[in-house]
């Protein structure tokens, strides 16, 4: 789409929205990490979401951004800011579980809609569900199901899995439980943080496994899969796409390749949404999307969406309107379950080399319109 | 648990202890000479990181990036003694805490403003890389082994240089009397400059070595270095032998209890709680250790009192 035209199109969405909608311009508050070693992360999903506003061209959004610095007590500070302070209507950005779970339920009980780009522990998809609370991405523990599915199919029948010790990594384990049906040649719990896996390596090794399944976001997953590769251990790995993400598989490296994991989506995906989303983010900051960029992408089109549907002023319209999710998805279909988290495939992705970038190729799906395990247990 | 593992665990815990003791020797001689409490000290391992990554990246050759790790961290470190620190020797260990904490997120903020959020790429050189079996079957990696090697003949230079060089002696008077060999005519301020070079040197080294196993970002030097000041609390504030002891002491508990912990656990509990249990206690256990030497040794293992 040229410029020429998506600006024509711009005018005409705002010479059509009119006056009525003019003055109830939507303030979002966006408090995502954009500091310290998980940077990577919050930086991808604000540059997704400021990307889909710009396309858009509206300008019935004003976002503030702020930097929450991984921690739970600065992003507590800044969500009562943002609320009493900027008097923002909208909520968004959180990466991590734990900062979520410090924001999140306070804020929607002051009435604010809060999207979530990433996070979503499982106790805000349960018995507290809440009508304000939408979940963009995610649930935690769905990624890791389809890694079990997956596990399950390919015949793999004796692995040993492993995880950080904090709610997400017990997540997921669960997770990856709930779907596997084979032996546990092992599992084991690492300290958050961790950098050398050389013991656990050794436990692999020694424990007669037939594959490896891991859950070591960031970091972690790096100097995991490089000492892996080091080692010498040649079993099959599967993870969930966040050890394997594009923002992180240059510093794997090779070491990376042919590796299996799962993801909501991928950057070959097979619709216009998504092939819009990847040569626009390409072009516009110069490398390619992740998949937190896709989810940040998807969440703004979805406020979008709903802002052209109803007006925030009126919650209940609002919150109507988003849950009919009526929007171009980066991951084709997606719709909202009953717990206002989504309803979408789960993809099994390879690490490939494509001339020198490392980037994943999805080779199949793991699960269909996959409903999370808690959805059952919300009022909603 | 079979001797293959038990031996692999007890090599892991080794090279673990190693690289330990190339951040404990610099913080631990920092400390000792000049009675400073360097926090920043953790940067520095960074800066040696994001120096070798860079090099490699540019050259390909594994050795010129050791190389430019220790150039970077040491003159990073001049500068900072230069810059910062001189001014702090004279303070409380209060204001010296304030200020390096400060260092900590200057230097941090710095490194992502010039190479972004992203952590970068350095890996183990092709003719390092791969497993070697050693006698009685062991298999290890080669670039663990080499650390390990690289680490005890680093070691053997520092205690050659601090028992039998001209340097050596000024830095252990230093220790001792700093008004008296200041007063015998030794340039103090280039000595101490010199010593924090030296323990940025070998910090920025333990960074590049570890970078090319791990991942190189910002913020990566931080948990090391609060497992450096436990090493150096348990080998006695000041000595170099004793950071050794401490390093490989903690090196091995935290690799073997991490290992053993969930097994013994696993005696009498249901596996999946064993492993919770386990794991948590073997995250303590280096700091039970460290109580444990306090109560019997208040002043660590090799600390003067």
């Amino acid at each position: 789409m040229t410029l020429t035209k998506l600006g024509l199109m711009a005018t005409t969405a705002m010479l059509m929205a009119g006056t009525a909608m003019a003055e109830t311009k939507v303030k979002v508050g966006m408090i995502t990490t954009l500091s310290g070693g998980g940077a990577g992360l919050g930086i991808d999903a604000r540059d997704g979401f400021m990307l889909a506003l710009k396309l858009s061209g509206s300008d019935e959004v004003e976002v503030v951004i702020e930097d929450d610095q991984q921690k739970p007590e600065v992003a507590v500070q800044l969500a009562d800011k943002m609320i009493q302070a900027e008097n923002v209507d909208v909520l968004t950005g959180i990466i991590w579980s734990n900062l979520a779970m410090a924001v999140v339920p306070s804020a929607v009980a002051q009435d604010k809609i809060y999207l979530s780009v990433n996070a979503g522990p499982s106790a805000l998809a349960g018995a507290n569900c809440h009508p304000n609370y939408f979940n963009v991405a995610w649930q935690n523990d769905n990624l890791h199901e389809a890694a079990g599915a997956y596990a399950t199919t390919t015949g793999y029948g004796n692995t040993f899995i492993l995880a950080p010790n904090y709610p997400a990594g017990t997540d997921a384990l669960t997770g990856f439980k709930r779907f596997y049906e084979g032996e546990l040649a092992g599992e084991v719990y690492t300290t958050l943080g961790q950098t050398d896996y050389a013991a656990e390596i050794a436990q692999i090794r020694a424990s007669g496994a037939d594959s490896v399944f891991f859950f070591l976001p960031g970091g972690m997953g790096i100097s995991f899969m490089k000492q892996y590769a080091d080692s010498g251990v040649n079993l099959p790995v599967v993870g969930p796409a966040f050890s394997f993400d594009q923002g992180i598989l240059q510093a794997v490296g090779a070491a990376a390749l042919g590796v299996v994991n799962t993801s909501q989506w991928g950057k070959d995906l097979d619709n216009a949404a998504n092939t819009t989303f990847v040569a626009e983010f390409q072009q516009e900051y110069g490398r390619l999307p992740s998949l937190y960029a896709s989810q940040g992408y998807d969440t703004a089109n979805l406020l979008l969406s709903a802002i052209g549907k109803a007006d925030i002023s009126d919650k209940d319209a609002f919150r109507a309107a988003l849950k009919e999710a009526d929007f171009a998805s980066t991951r084709g279909d997606f719709k909202f379950g009953n717990n206002n988290h989504p309803i979408q495939d789960i993809y099994v992705r390879e690490v490939i080399q494509e001339g020198d970038v490392f980037t994943n190729k999805i080779i199949g799906t793991a699960l269909e319109d996959h409903v999370d395990a808690y959805a059952v247990d919300c009022k909603m | 648990m079979t001797f293959l593992l038990f031996a692999e665990q007890l090599l892991n815990g080794l090279q673990f202890g190693i690289m330990l003791f190339l951040m404990a020797a610099g913080l631990t001689l920092v400390f000792g000479v000049m009675g400073l409490i360097n926090l920043a000290h953790g940067s520095l391992y960074m800066i040696g990181a994001f120096a070798a990554a860079t090099v490699a990246g540019l050259t390909g050759s594994f050795l010129l990036a050791l190389a430019a790790s220790l150039a970077a961290a040491a003159v990073a470190g001049a500068v900072i003694e230069m810059t910062v620190i001189r001014r702090l020797y004279k303070r409380d260990h209060l204001d010296q805490v304030l200020a390096t904490f400060a260092l900590i997120l200057i230097l941090s903020e710095g490194t992502r403003w010039v190479f972004g959020s992203f952590p970068l790429y350095l890996d183990v050189p092709s003719y390092l890389s791969g497993p070697v079996t050693l006698p009685g079957g062991i298999q290890y990696p080669l670039y663990r082994l080499t650390i390990i090697v690289a680490g005890l003949i680093v070691a053997a230079g520092l205690f050659a240089l601090i028992a039998r060089t001209r340097i050596g002696i000024q830095i252990r008077a230093g220790e001792a009397d700093r008004e008296m060999i200041a007063a015998l005519g030794v340039d103090i301020s280039k000595l101490y400059t010199l010593v924090f070079a030296l323990g940025a040197a070998l910090a920025g080294l333990a960074g590049a070595m570890v970078g090319a196993i791990q991942s190189v970002q910002v913020g990566m030097g931080e948990p090391v270095l609060i497992l450096a000041f436990v090493v150096i609390v348990i080998g006695g504030i000041g000595s170099i032998k004793g950071a050794l002891v401490g390093s490989l002491l903690v090196g091995v508990t935290d690799t073997m209890g991490g290992v053993l912990l969930p097994r013994m656990f696993g005696l009498f509990m249901d596996a999946s709680a064993a492993t919770t249990v386990g794991a948590s206690l073997s995250s303590m256990l280096i700091y039970i250790l460290m109580a444990a030497v306090l109560i019997v040794r208040p002043s660590g293992l090799y600390g003067s009192a």
